[in-house]
C-alpha cells in the first residue's frame, strides 16, 4: 500500500450505492446465465432423437434488431431525462418498451411454431430441454424489464419522475442493456453456433 | 464503565416492561443490520445443534459392528440433511450473520446499503431452511414415499431423477436450498456493496480490518458461484417435473455435468465458509498477543488469492470419476496451489504470535487449537489433492475426516472464539471465562477423539455413508472411539449454551472496550446503539483505537 492511496478520503459518493447493487446483481445474473450457455453448448448434438435445431429454427433477425436498438432508446430515455425533458423521455421509453414486446410476441411466435408446428417441448429431446430454458429465462428477464421500463414511463408522463430519480432509472437502463447484450450470447449459441 | 453499564441496564429494564409481543414485533420487523446480524447467528446455531444431533444419532448408530438402531433410510436421510444442514443453514448463516453485524461497525458505517434487502435475506434463508426441515412430517408428498431428502448433500444425479426418488423428498432438498441461495445472493451483493461503498471517513481499503478483508472476498465469491447451484437446481426441477433431460443419461443427458456445476458451487463454497474464520482468526490472535498483525499485506493479498484460486479447484471431488490424466493432473496442481496463500496466513498468525504478550483468554484459545487443527486439515488436503492417493481414498472416512477437520476444527471452532470475542458487544455481557474453559477443553477433547481417529478407519478402507459394518473388518475399536468423542463434544455444546443463557442473565457488564482492542466497533457501546456511532470516528491506521488511545505514538507513521 502506498502512502498516497492511504491518504486518499474514503468517502464514495452515494449513488455508488444502486450502481454497485446493480453491479452486483447483473455479475450474479451472468453467472446464472452462464452454467445455462455451457449446458446448451455442451448438449449441441447430444439429442437422441429430433426435431434437430437446423431443421426447426429460423434467425430472429427482425426480433433481435428491434430488441438490439432498444438499448439505444433507452440510452436517449435517460439522457432526456438528465436534460430535464420528461415528456421526450416518456416518449423515448414508450419506444423502448414497444421495441421489446415486438421481441417477446417474436418469441412467443416462434415457441408456438416450434410446439404445435414441430412438436419440439421441454421434454421432446436435449435440444428442446437446452433451448427453452436458455432462451426462457432470457424471456423471463425481458418480461421483468418491461414491467420496470412500463413503471418508469407511467411515471414519466403523470409527473412523478423527478430529477432525483434520474440515478434510479439509469440502473433499470443497466439492466436492460445487460438484458440486450446477453441476447448477442443467445443469439450466438442457439442461432449461430447451434444450428 | 459504571456509567456504560448503567445505561445498558436502564436499556434492558424499559425492554423488560415492554409487553413480549412488542419485542417480538420489534425483531420480525426490524431493518437494523445488528438485530439481523444476531438473528442470522442464532438461527445457525439451533440448526447447529438440530444437524449435531443427526450426526449424534449416526454416531451412535455406527460405535459397534452390525447395529440395528437406525434403519439404513433413515441413515440415509440423516446423513443428508445433516450435511446440507451443516453447509447451508450453520455455515452460511453465522458467517454471513457475523459479517452483517461486524462489517458496518467495523467500516464506521451506519447499516449496510440496502437495509431491508438484508432482512429479504434474512427470511428468504430461514424460511428455507424451515421448508427443507418441513420435508421431516411434511416429505410423504403423494407418492408416500420417503421424507425427508436421502440424496446426500451433493445430490448426485441420476440418484435425484424421478425414476430413483420418487415423492417429494428430492424436491424439498432442491426448492429449499433454491429459496436460501437466493437470500444468501441478496446478502452478498448488499456486503459487497456496502464495503466498497460505505466506509467512513479515513477508513481505506488498505486500512480495512482482515475480517472485512475477507467479507469482501467471499461476497464476491459467492455472486459468482452461488447462481451455477441455482441454476444447476432450476435444471434438476425441469429434469423432474417437465421431463427435461439435462441430467437423463438415458436420453442422452450427462450425470457428470451435475457434478460438474454442484462442485463449481460446492468446493469454493467451503472458502466461503472457512475465509470468515480466517478473518476471526486475525482480528482475535493479535488482540490477544498485544501486537499488530504480522504481515498485513501479505495476508489479504492471501485471502483475495485463495478466493481466486478457488474457483478453479472444483474437479478435484471428481477424480474418481475418470476425468482423463490431463484434467487430474491440471486440477491436482491447482488444489496444491492453495496451499501456497494458506500457508503465507499460518505464518502470518504464527508471526503475530511469537514474542507477543499473550493471554489465553476463551477466544484466544479457540483461536490456537484453530492453528492446529487447520493445519492438520490443510495437510490431509494436499494428500488428498493427488489424485492416485484420491483413487484410493476417495468417499471413505479419511475424506470425512478431513473434511471435518476445516469446518469444525477451522470455522467452527473460530466461530467459538468469535462468539466470545464479540459476545460482549453484541450484548453488553460478559460470558463466563470459566465455563468457557470448560466448553473448550472438552471441545477440544471430543473433536480430536473423534475426527483424528476417524482418519484411520477411512486409511483401512471404511466407506463413508454407510450404516454399519460387519465386526471382521479391523474397523470396530476405531469406530468406537470415534463415537466415544461424540459426549464430550455434546457436553460442551450444552456448556456452550448455559454460558450464553447464564451471562444474558446476570453476566458482567462488559463496558465499550473489554479486550482492550483496536478495531472501530469496540468505539461505539456494548449494546451499540441503533445508529451504531454519535460521531463517526476518523481512521488514519489500521487500529484506529490503538490511535484514539494512544495520540502520543500513532500507528499511521509504521504502516
Amino acid at each position: 500500500m502506498t502512502s498516497m492511496a492511504l491518504r486518499e478520503a474514503a468517502a464514495v459518493s452515494p449513488e455508488w450505492r444502486g450502481r454497485g447493487g446493480i453491479i452486483g446483481l447483473l455479475v450474479a445474473e451472468t453467472s446464472l446465465f452462464a452454467v445455462f450457455v455451457v449446458a446448451y453448448l455442451f448438449y449441441i448434438g447430444k439429442s437422441l432423437t429430433g426435431p434437430y435445431p437446423k431443421d426447426v429454427l429460423a434467425l430472429p433477425i427482425f426480433t433481435t434488431v428491434c430488441l438490439l436498438s432498444s438499448s439505444v432508446t433507452v440510452a436517449l430515455a435517460v439522457q432526456a431525462l438528465r436534460n430535464g425533458a420528461w415528456r421526450r423521455s416518456g416518449a423515448w421509453l414508450l419506444v423502448t418498451i414497444v421495441l421489446g414486446a415486438i421481441f417477446l410476441a417474436g418469441t412467443a411466435r416462434e415457441w408456438f411454431g416450434l410446439i404445435f408446428g414441430h412438436g419440439l417441448t421441454i421434454g421432446t429431446n436435449l435440444f428442446g430441454s437446452t433451448f427453452y430454458s436458455l432462451v426462457g429465462l432470457h424471456a423471463s428477464h425481458v418480461t421483468i424489464g418491461l414491467v420496470m421500463l412500463t413503471l418508469l414511463c407511467v411515471f414519466a408522463f403523470t409527473g412523478a419522475l423527478r430529477r432525483e430519480h434520474i440515478g434510479r432509472a439509469e440502473l433499470v437502463s443497466w439492466y436492460w442493456h445487460f438484458v440486450d447484450a446477453v441476447w448477442v450470447v443467445v443469439f450466438t449459441v442457439v442461432y449461430v453456433i447451434g444450428r | 464503565m459504571s456509567v456504560l453499564s448503567g445505561t445498558v441496564d436502564a436499556r434492558r429494564r424499559a425492554e423488560a416492561h415492554r409487553p413480549w409481543l412488542a419485542v417480538l414485533h420489534d425483531w420480525v420487523v426490524t431493518v437494523d443490520h445488528k438485530r439481523l446480524g444476531i438473528m442470522y447467528v442464532v438461527t445457525g446455531i439451533v440448526f447447529l445443534i438440530v444437524a449435531g444431533l443427526e450426526a449424534s444419532t449416526m454416531r451412535l448408530q455406527l460405535a459397534f459392528p452390525a447395529l440395528n438402531l437406525v434403519p439404513p433410510e433413515t441413515f440415509n436421510r440423516l446423513f443428508t440433511m445433516h450435511g446440507t444442514t451443516m453447509v447451508f443453514l450453520v455455515g452460511i448463516p453465522i458467517v454471513f450473520g457475523f459479517g452483517n453485524y461486524l462489517v458496518p461497525l467495523m467500516i464506521g458505517a451506519r447499516d449496510l446499503a440496502f437495509p431491508r434487502l438484508n432482512a429479504f435475506g434474512f427470511w428468504v434463508l430461514l424460511f428455507g431452511g424451515l421448508l427443507l426441515h418441513f420435508s421431516f412430517i411434511g416429505g410423504d408428498g403423494l407418492y408416500g414415499a420417503g421424507s425427508a431428502p436421502a440424496v446426500g448433500w451433493f445430490a448426485y444425479a441420476p440418484l435425484t431423477s424421478q425414476a430413483f426418488t420418487r415423492g417429494n423428498a428430492t424436491d424439498y432438498w432442491n426448492l429449499a436450498l433454491l429459496v436460501a441461495g437466493f437470500g444468501t445472493i441478496a446478502t452478498a451483493i448488499n456486503l459487497l456493496t456496502t464495503i466498497l461503498t460505505m466506509r467512513g471517513p479515513g477508513m481505506t481499503l488498505g486500512r480495512m480490518p482482515v475480517f472485512v478483508w475477507e467479507m469482501l472476498t467471499i461476497s464476491s465469491l459467492t455472486l459468482i458461484i452461488l447462481p451455477p447451484l441455482s441454476a444447476a437446481q432450476i435444471m434438476l426441477g425441469l429434469d423432474r417435473y417437465l421431463g427435461a433431460h439435462f441430467f437423463d443419461t438415458q436420453a442422452g443427458g450427462s450425470a457428470v455435468m451435475w457434478q460438474h456445476f454442484f462442485w463449481f458451487f460446492g468446493h469454493p463454497e467451503v472458502y466461503i465458509l472457512i475465509l470468515p474464520g480466517f478473518g476471526f482468526a486475525s482480528e482475535i490472535i493479535p488482540v490477544f498477543s498485544r501486537k499488530v498483525l504480522f504481515g498485513y499485506v501479505t495476508l489479504v493479498a492471501a485471502s483475495v488469492g485463495i478466493g481466486l484460486i478457488a474457483m478453479g479447484t472444483w474437479a478435484h471431488h471428481m477424480f474418481v470419476v475418470g476425468l482423463g490424466s490431463a484434467l487430474n493432473t491440471a486440477f491436482a496442481a491447482s488444489t496444491m496451489l492453495v496451499a501456497v496463500p494458506t500457508g503465507i496466513k499460518i505464518f502470518n498468525w504464527l508471526g503475530t504470535i511469537y514474542g507477543g504478550k499473550i493471554r489465553f483468554s476463551t477466544a484466544m484459545l479457540f483461536c490456537c487449537a484453530f492453528l492446529f487443527q487447520f493445519l492438520c486439515a490443510g495437510l490431509t488436503g494436499i494428500m488428498l489433492s493427488v489424485a492416485p492417493f484420491d483413487w484410493q481414498l476417495s468417499d471413505s472416512y479419511f475424506v470425512v475426516a478431513h473434511f471435518h477437520f476445516v469446518l469444525i476444527g477451522g470455522l467452527i471452532f473460530t466461530i467459538f472464539a468469535a462468539i466470545y470475542y464479540w459476545f460482549p458487544k453484541a450484548t453488553g455481557r460478559m460470558l463466563s471465562e470459566r465455563l468457557g474453559r470448560w466448553h473448550f477443553w472438552l471441545f477440544v477433547i471430543g473433536f480430536n477423539v473423534t475426527f483424528l481417529t476417524m482418519h484411520i478407519p477411512g486409511l483401512l478402507g471404511m466407506p463413508r455413508r454407510i450404516y454399519t459394518y460387519a465386526g471382521d473388518r479391523g474397523w470396530e475399536t476405531w469406530n468406537l472411539i470415534v463415537s466415544l468423542g461424540v459426549p464430550f463434544q455434546i457436553a460442551a455444546i450444552l456448556i456452550f449454551v448455559v454460558n450464553i443463557v447464564m451471562a444474558l442473565r446476570r453476566g458482567q457488564p462488559a463496558g465499550d472496550d473489554p479486550w482492550d482492542a483496536w478495531t472501530l466497533e469496540w468505539a461505539t457501546a456494548s449494546p451499540p446503539p441503533p445508529y451504531n456511532f454519535e460521531v463517526v470516528p476518523v481512521v488514519s491506521s489500521r487500529r484506529p483505537l490503538w490511535d484514539l488511545k494512544h495520540p502520543d505514538d500513532p500507528d499511521g507513521p509504521h504502516e
